[in-house]
């Protein structure tokens, strides 16, 4: 059975810090991505929200809020909630409504407007909420749990401060030309390591900041494709939206424990599966991968998604950066978009922004940071509370 | 007024204090945080079907899993201690159990005292004027023998 979808149409609002309502950002995503796909919105019969979100409390009904402003056009309608996998979920959902047969072409939007410094619970106590008790008895923020996985690569692997300031260096080269990108600057290793630390070993340059952003894509079935005169459109050959099993061994952000492994430590950990899965789906294996968009909350993080989307062995990801083989020219190029260190977050456009970028990298389109005869694309990223993504696409 | 546990059995305070799991009485998969004691609680194990647990002492000492520190002044609901804000550090700590918890780092103690895989042991210290909370405190520290 095939299970591919044709990418008609991608299409994103710049990432910055424009202080915009949401709706705006997504709007503009949407009608850059049906402008690429040359489908008239009327044509549109499922609409598909990424939700905003702040630490896991809902904020508005994406699905509806962008299908009025976009004039409503009877399309059904679905909303995804899945925190940093947000845009993937969404993306999943029309997917199997197209490979169901009950629709046929689907716009998913997903866009965000993000309040400044730490990412911080809502206010009021709650005890029995994980998310309120890490910062309330523990002070743990986001960036104390990338750093915790920096510091097990430095112990476990001989990782060093420098390693993870050449990623931030190699992201910003990347980045430079992307006109969809916040910061589009050249950083040096001193630069990173000249920033201040926020919690060691990352210093402020190694950890990506909030944005303000939205991406849109429009898929369909490869027949609907075919119909508009694509032969050769490029697919989602795979969605990966698989939680955890148990017992879930590695400490994720916001937990202040893991499950107990006293009865065997499980095959892989949970970032390993969410990979796997989308492989296993559609019949690729990783040496097949042309190049890889994964979420760089911090720079060492990417390190271990190298290694997680099984581009390298365990405790390699350094040998490959310092070779230069992850950047643009090398053999398996990481976040050619720049990445989150170029964009910043905007958690429920991210997923989608990274599907964004593959497709034009497959298509040739990636001007300035094409990555030459690319033939396919994954992403991968991980929400909080148990939400895995990735999504694999191939021309 | 004296203080007490920040989060009511959670930890003991005693002479040698320990985090209190929940045990669970079908498969004795232990659990950290324990699970609620006012409302129904299910395991977790996809195997099980449990819904009751007993209080499991866990080990006082582990390894360190990994380490940091938060050298900017944590948003709310975190309360910092001193004014100006004096950083602390964090360890995430591997247990016989099979369950890695995170903690503060007791008083006096940096990133600069911790390894991954060095071992350490549970204190209590105040979290602020009027709680307690679990910290975690280095057994041998840097630069001297261990005491074998």
């Amino acid at each position: 059975m095939n299970t591919d979808v044709a990418v008609l149409g991608v299409g994103m609002h710049p990432w910055g810090k424009w202080g915009k309502p949401f709706t705006e950002y997504g709007v503009h995503a949407a009608r850059a991505a049906l402008d690429d796909s040359g489908v008239d919105w009327s044509e549109v019969d499922f609409v598909v929200g990424g939700e905003t979100v702040r630490n896991g409390y809902g904020g508005y009904v994406a699905g509806a809020t962008f299908a009025q402003a976009l004039g409503w056009n009877g399309a059904r309608v679905a909303t995804s909630y899945a925190a940093c996998a947000t845009g993937a979920q969404a993306l999943d959902t029309a997917r199997a409504r197209i490979l169901a047969g009950l629709s046929e072409v689907a716009l998913v939007v997903g866009a965000d407007t993000t309040p400044k410094g730490f990412l911080a619970p809502n206010a009021g106590e709650r005890w029995d909420d994980p998310d309120w008790l890490r910062f309330k008895l523990l002070g743990m923020t986001n960036p104390a749990y990338f750093a915790l996985y920096a510091r097990r690569r430095m112990d476990l692997y001989g990782a060093t401060p420098e390693d993870f300031a050449a990623v931030k260096v190699k992201n910003a080269r990347h980045g430079l030309e992307n006109p969809n990108a916040r910061y589009r600057k050249e950083v040096t290793v001193e630069d990173v390591l000249g920033s201040a630390v926020v919690s060691d070993p990352l210093h402020l340059l190694d950890i990506c900041a909030t944005s303000d952003g939205a991406a849109a894509v429009v898929v369909s079935s490869v027949e609907y494709a075919k119909k508009l005169g694509l032969d050769r459109p490029v697919r989602v050959s795979a969605v990966s939206t698989v939680t955890p099993t148990f017992p879930n061994a590695v400490m994720d952000m916001p937990n202040i424990s893991t499950d107990s492994v006293a009865d065997g430590t499980p095959e892989r950990t949970f970032k390993e599966s969410i990979a796997d899965a989308a492989y296993e789906e559609a019949g690729i294996a990783p040496e097949d991968v042309s190049l890889a968009e994964v979420y760089d909350l911090s720079t060492a993080l990417e390190l271990d998604w190298m290694e997680d989307l099984g581009l390298c062995k365990r405790g390699e990801a350094e040998t490959l950066l310092r070779a230069g083989e992850t950047t643009i020219g090398g053999r398996i190029p990481v976040n050619p978009s720049g990445g989150l260190a170029c964009f910043g977050e905007a958690v429920p456009a991210q997923a989608l922004a990274q599907v964004c970028e593959v497709t034009w990298q497959l298509r040739g389109q990636a001007t300035g940071r094409q990555v030459e005869g690319a033939t396919v694309g994954i992403t991968a990223n991980q929400g909080l509370f148990g939400h895995g993504s990735a999504v694999l696409l191939s021309r | 007024m004296t203080a007490s546990p920040a989060v009511e059995g959670w930890f003991t305070t005693g002479e040698d204090p320990t985090l209190l799991g929940s045990r669970c009485t079908t498969c004795a998969t232990v659990y950290f945080p324990p699970l609620p004691v006012d409302r129904a609680g299910f395991c977790r194990n996809p195997t099980c079907d449990g819904e009751e647990f007993e209080t499991a002492e866990l080990s006082r000492r582990g390894r360190v899993w990994s380490y940091t520190d938060a050298q900017y002044q944590p948003p709310p609901p975190y309360v910092a201690r001193t004014d100006p804000y004096e950083p602390f550090a964090l360890a995430a700590v591997e247990l016989a159990e099979g369950i890695t918890v995170l903690g503060q780092v007791a008083d006096g103690y940096g990133v600069a005292d911790l390894k991954v895989g060095a071992e350490v042991e549970l204190v209590i210290e105040p979290l602020d004027d009027e709680l307690l909370v679990w910290r975690w405190k280095p057994v041998v520290e840097l630069g001297e023998e261990a005491d074998q």
